[in-house]
């Protein structure tokens, strides 16, 4: 369906931390420790043309084309990524790898832990965003990449795009965080919380300990997934898709069935998103975001950002985005900006919610290539060998997907 | 001699008072525009003198084309958008067009000089003779020659004259340093006529 996919993928995966354990924040350690990633495109002969994608709460390392062959299982970040996309496949070489503490193939409490060959459950040790981008770091290492060309990612994407400018501002030219912040706010803590409270409450969670029972905590899940989805819209969108109108009924029933479109909404994606991911993974990967806050331990935002003059920023935001409001950005903006560092933002005006960071295509494509364009220039980054210029039409083709795909893809 | 004639094979032609500013500029320099627009003076600089340029603009449409450009520019506007900035991080900082705009300009003109050692501002001279005669024979308020916009148009303006703004500047300690009169796109000599014979003046301004 995709005209410029880049083809049949397959995920890879990279163990690391055999020998010595992997220091977390925590004090924990890790030992050994599993990454499950993707790349497309080459590698030019500098190794100066890398990007590293980094994917949402409950994304992975999919991130374009169709894993393992099959057509029908896109990337995340499809519209994105491709041959002539924004991330141009011919251009540049990108990689995405799945965050450890989720569900993806990298290492989480899913995983068996070696030291009772059983899964980790809540034997698993807490995780942050600083580690799950130190694991990244051992990556690029792997992958013999000296300084990416750029990191890019939204919403927890985002926070780990921040994390790598501000700790790792080394091995990086360019940092693109899109509609995230810079420390989780207390709401957002709360609705973290919320769905952890859900998964708690569900009596077969069992202290995270169902690996090996036949239920799960499905229904727990389910709940913390429609409060995130309850998120990521905005009253408008939720007008416009939904508005009151009613699923399968012609008139009240006055009863408790599911009986407005945005309950069967919920409903669907809520049970969906059980069959896809892990509820431990869900209470591990909520703490990391809810752990993130840059401006610790300052206490100022722009002090994190001191030893990242050369990084250059192209910071997105979107005007209805109430879980990350456009002032978190706007703040990030300021203190780069109070930094000394290269900043471009656009607070883009959009119905959409926290979401419009998937379905606002146009704008990011030409925000997002114009931006990588001027990257290649200032940065002289050549490409890699073999490559071929496309002509680019003036309006862009984009794969619109199917609603209820998008809700899939979503953070 | 005309200032829109001289077209470049890298950048369009610019607007009068854009070239004007762009021939103030010292080659390397570090630049802020406020307001920057479409990014086009930008763009200029940075192809032409090898500037450092950095833009501030409020509209989405400015910001899209500034990126497209290939140019740093930050959604904003004068006002907020001018805190950020440490000292003397600038050695120019742009306000072209804008000042009939501002809310607060003595407070704009005194950041951009805490940020910049240099600002240079355009704007739309009304203390020119068409306006003069447009209020005395028709008791019409007068629209300025460079810019065509009604009273009742958004944003809302404020008219002032060139002695109104050489006046304000030494009020609030501002000098103004190097002077271009253009009338109606055309660089002028006005001799000591310069409130009656230009339509837009251009002015670099230091602290007094």
């Amino acid at each position: 369906m995709t005209t410029n996919s880049v083809g049949p993928v397959y995920t890879q995966f990279f163990t690391f931390a055999e020998e010595e354990p992997f220091p977390l924040e925590s004090g924990e350690t890790l030992q050994p420790v599993t990454l499950a990633y993707e790349t497309y495109g080459a590698l030019n002969a500098d190794r100066s043309n890398a990007i590293l994608i980094c994917h949402a709460l409950s994304g992975g390392a999919h991130a374009a084309g169709e894993l393992d062959g099959d057509p029908t299982r896109l990337g995340w970040w499809e519209e994105t990524i491709g041959p002539g996309k924004a991330f141009d496949t011919d251009r540049f070489f990108v990689i995405c790898s799945n965050v450890i503490g989720s569900c993806y193939g990298s290492t989480g409490p899913a995983s068996i832990n070696p030291a009772t060959g059983k899964p980790y459950g809540l034997n698993f040790p807490v995780v942050t965003i600083g580690d799950m981008v130190r694991a990244q770091v051992k990556l690029i290492d792997h992958l013999g990449i000296e300084r990416l060309l750029c990191v890019a990612g939204g919403s927890m994407g985002g926070m780990q795009v921040l994390e790598w400018a501000a700790h790792h501002p080394q091995r990086l030219r360019a940092a693109i965080p899109i509609a995230t912040t810079a420390h989780h706010s207390p709401m957002l803590i709360a609705f973290s919380e919320v769905g952890r409270q859900a998964i708690y409450a569900d009596p077969a969670w069992n202290h995270g300990a169902y690996y090996d029972t036949a239920q799960k905590p499905d229904a727990g899940l389910a709940v913390a997934r429609m409060v995130g989805h309850i998120t990521y819209l905005s009253e408008e969108s939720m007008h416009l898709k939904f508005g009151r109108r009613l699923q399968g009924h012609e008139k009240y029933g006055y009863e408790f069935e599911t009986e407005f479109e945005v309950e069967s909404y919920l409903k669907y994606n809520g049970h969906k998103f059980t069959q896809r991911f892990d509820a431990n993974s869900y209470l591990y990967v909520t703490k990391a975001m809810d752990y993130f806050d840059l401006t610790q331990p300052t206490g100022s935002l722009a002090a994190a950002f001191a030893d990242s003059a050369h990084v250059k920023f192209l910071v997105i935001s979107f005007t209805s985005d109430w879980l990350y409001p456009s002032y978190h950005s706007k703040q990030l903006v300021s203190a780069l900006t109070a930094a000394g560092v290269d900043v471009t933002y656009l607070d883009v005006k959009s119905s959409w919610g926290h979401d419009a960071f998937l379905l606002e295509v146009e704008t990011m494509t030409n925000l997002l290539s114009s931006f990588l364009d001027r990257l290649v220039r200032e940065e002289r980054v050549a490409a890699p060998s073999g490559y071929m210029p496309r002509p680019r039409p003036a309006s862009r083709n984009h794969t619109v997907l199917p609603r209820t795909q998008l809700a899939d893809n979503l953070a | 001699m005309s200032m829109q004639s001289v077209v470049s094979t890298q950048s369009p032609p610019l607007r009068a008072d854009l070239l004007a500013i762009a021939d103030l500029i010292e080659p390397g320099a570090r630049v802020l525009d406020i307001g920057c627009g479409d990014g086009a003076l930008l763009e200029f600089l940075r192809d032409r003198k090898q500037v450092k340029g950095r833009g501030i603009e409020l509209t989405e449409a400015g910001v899209l084309a500034c990126v497209r450009r290939g140019l740093s520019v930050r959604q904003g506007n004068v006002q907020e958008g001018l805190a950020d900035y440490p000292d003397q991080s600038f050695d120019v900082v742009i306000l072209s067009q804008t000042l009939p705009f501002l809310d607060d300009p003595a407070m704009v003109l005194a950041e951009m000089l805490r940020v910049g050692r240099t600002a240079i501002v355009s704007f739309s001279n009304w203390g020119h003779w068409r306006c003069r005669l447009e209020l005395l024979f028709t008791g019409r308020i007068p629209v300025a020659v460079d810019l065509p916009q009604q009273w009742y148009e958004s944003p809302r303006r404020q008219p002032f004259s060139v002695t109104d703004f050489a006046r304000f500047c030494r009020k609030i300690g501002i000098t103004i340093d190097r002077q271009i009169y253009l009338n109606r796109g055309l660089r002028v000599r006005t001799g000591r006529f310069k409130n009656l014979l230009s339509t837009t003046a251009v002015f670099t301004l230091q602290r007094a």
